[in-house]
């Protein structure tokens, strides 16, 4: 599986808002393994370059870079950040998120499909922050998009997969999509779950930013998606209703009076 | 005598030259700004003194450093307020206040009949909280001005409007953001903040509202006018508040009381702290100049520590990492 021509090594995808330092993202990036962030670039930063020490930084990680459209309400500014990310990282990926709502975050939908039209459109590889609904995905993909990022949770809730059923039915309906679960996710069991259900990566940043050590929970986040990536390859067994012993009872001793 | 040329007159150049002046040097201070005010990123700092709380999000070096500033400012500038510091949250993010504890010490949880009695300008509006005892803020106008002038008393020529540094057996270089043409490693933190009066809300303390979006704080400055602070944003831009900002902050105090809605903007103030990529503050000794720089978030919390430092080296005392 490939993201745009791109084959990662590792399918944690990391954010890099909210450390207590520079030096402690860097930290968290090398241990988490990532190859893959997610920068937001904030529009009055940008054309004055202010931010160059802080993306100076993220770039000498040697990472990809994956620009977001973080904090846009409307397709224009989501489009206007998108392309002054590209000027500014030098890379026509985009992760887009043009934010409906802002108590939870969610993503407007009808903004979004009309901004990835836009921005496919113009040559920009688009990365969408979704929803779990199956539609909105599929005019997604016709507006261009060749990756879907349906959400856990509320960004920043740390609450999991909120809708198990939702993003299951999204990898059997798209089974030749590279779909990564964004947002919401608070704790490598959840990762490890995402995984499990066959998504092809992760996107996070909270969880270990703002954890207490976040080197280690990156670290733990790796082993998380690794661990469901290879259930998934391995081929989990089904679960049952009733138990089944694992231990046979053919040839089991007899004990008694004969 | 020994004597030093220190560059930079914000809080990191005067304490360092009252450190070195107390024990015995014969210092001179000069900074390329008309005078003490808005061209020092000092002068927008909250002045809290709040080692405990700010371990939060900093590393433990910060507690370190910072345990005797309060005891350092009282020695020498007025205003040093001792009253501790008091951590709220709102009820739908009392996760986030166990947070806060989990990751600090040196507090009391208070209930709500322990913050109504300690601010009853809040009375009934919280009911958990996480008092900080030990902590003290200061009015860093105040205090600067208070350093400048005793410095002078003390015969140490403070010289504004010049870049011209004196000939000196050192250099204490205190330059801020300023110094990135020797520091490269230097970046700017864009921070913002308010001046709001609101004399019907009496707070005796500084006051930090746990917000996951927009955590804010307020320190007292008298005569109900408070310091409301501040974003913390990776560019070094230094001049100019947006209209997010403003809301932001506005609307978390609006939270804290809705009686800061009636508050006058007395002030809004911008600049760029100067930060190392670890955000710790750093001596860095080339030959007789040395560095003073990187105190970020921290000026008022950790320039006495880092003077005493600076000072250990230029009597041969101490060595720099």
């Amino acid at each position: 599986m490939d993201f745009y021509g791109f084959e990662p090594s590792s399918r944690l995808f990391l954010g890099t808002a909210q450390y207590p330092s520079p030096a402690v993202l860097g930290e968290a990036i090398r241990a988490s393994g990532a190859e893959v962030v997610t920068v937001s670039l904030r529009r009055e930063s940008g054309a004055a370059r202010a931010g160059q020490g802080f993306w100076e930084l993220i770039r000498s990680l040697g990472v990809r870079v994956l620009p977001n459209t973080a904090g846009c309400h409307s397709v224009r500014e989501a489009v206007t950040t998108a392309e002054m990310a590209r000027e500014v990282f030098e890379t026509d990926w985009i992760k887009l998120e043009v934010i409906g709502e802002d108590d939870t975050l969610q993503p407007d939908v009808f903004g979004l499909v009309e901004a990835a039209r836009i921005l496919s459109e113009s040559g920009f590889r688009v990365f969408p922050y979704t929803t779990g609904d199956l539609v909105v995905a599929e005019r997604l993909l016709q507006a261009g998009c060749e990756v879907l990022m349906p959400w856990g949770a509320p960004i920043g809730s740390g609450r999991g997969l909120n809708n198990v059923f939702a993003l299951r039915a999204m990898r059997a309906h798209f089974p030749d999509v590279p779909l990564v679960v964004d947002a919401g996710i608070g704790l490598p069991s959840h990762a490890a779950a995402a995984m499990e259900l066959g998504y092809d990566a992760v996107l996070l940043n909270t969880a270990v930013a703002k954890a207490g050590d976040p080197a280690r929970m990156a670290a733990a986040f790796a082993q998380a998606v690794e661990a469901g990536r290879a259930a998934r390859e391995a081929d989990p067994m089904e679960p049952r209703d009733m138990a089944r012993p694992s231990t046979p009872v053919i040839g089991r001793a007899v004990l008694g009076d004969a | 005598m020994t004597s030093v040329a220190v560059i930079g007159a914000g809080v990191a150049g005067l304490t360092v030259a009252s450190v070195l002046a107390e024990r015995g040097a014969a210092v001179s201070v000069v900074d390329r700004s008309p005078g003490l005010g808005p061209d020092q990123c000092s002068w927008y700092a909250g002045g809290m003194l709040a080692p405990w709380c700010e371990r939060e999000n900093a590393e433990a070096e910060v507690v370190a450093l910072g345990m005797g500033a309060a005891d350092f400012w009282a020695a020498r500038v007025p205003g040093v307020v001792r009253r501790g510091s008091l951590v709220i949250a709102p009820a739908r993010d009392s996760g986030e206040l166990r947070r806060f504890a989990r990751r600090t010490e040196n507090y009391d949880w208070l209930d709500r009949e322990g913050i109504d009695e300690l601010e009853p300008a809040l009375e009934g509006r919280f009911q958990r909280a996480l008092l900080f005892r030990e902590e003290a803020h200061l009015d860093p106008r105040r205090a600067l001005s208070a350093l400048v002038g005793s410095l002078e008393a003390a015969g140490v020529e403070v010289r504004y409007g010049t870049e011209a540094v004196p000939d000196a057996e050192w250099t204490v270089d205190c330059r801020g953001l300023a110094a990135m043409d020797r520091l490269p490693e230097l970046r700017g933190v864009k921070g913002e903040m308010l001046y709001i009066r609101s004399p019907e809300v009496a707070l005796r303390r500084t006051v930090r509202l746990i917000h996951p979006r927009i955590p804010i704080y307020l320190v007292p400055r008298g005569d109900g006018v408070y310091m409301l602070g501040a974003t913390t944003i990776e560019n070094d831009e230094r001049r100019r508040i947006t209209a997010r900002s403003m809301v932001e902050l506005l609307s978390a105090v609006y939270a804290l009381h809705p009686a800061f809605g009636e508050a006058e903007v007395v002030e809004i103030g911008t600049d760029a702290r100067p930060a190392f990529p670890d955000n710790l503050p750093r001596l860095v000794r080339d030959g007789r100049r040395l560095h003073v720089n990187g105190l970020y978030r921290h000026g008022f919390l950790l320039a006495p520590a880092m003077a005493v430092r600076a000072a250990d080296i230029v009597f041969g005392e101490g060595t720099a990492p």
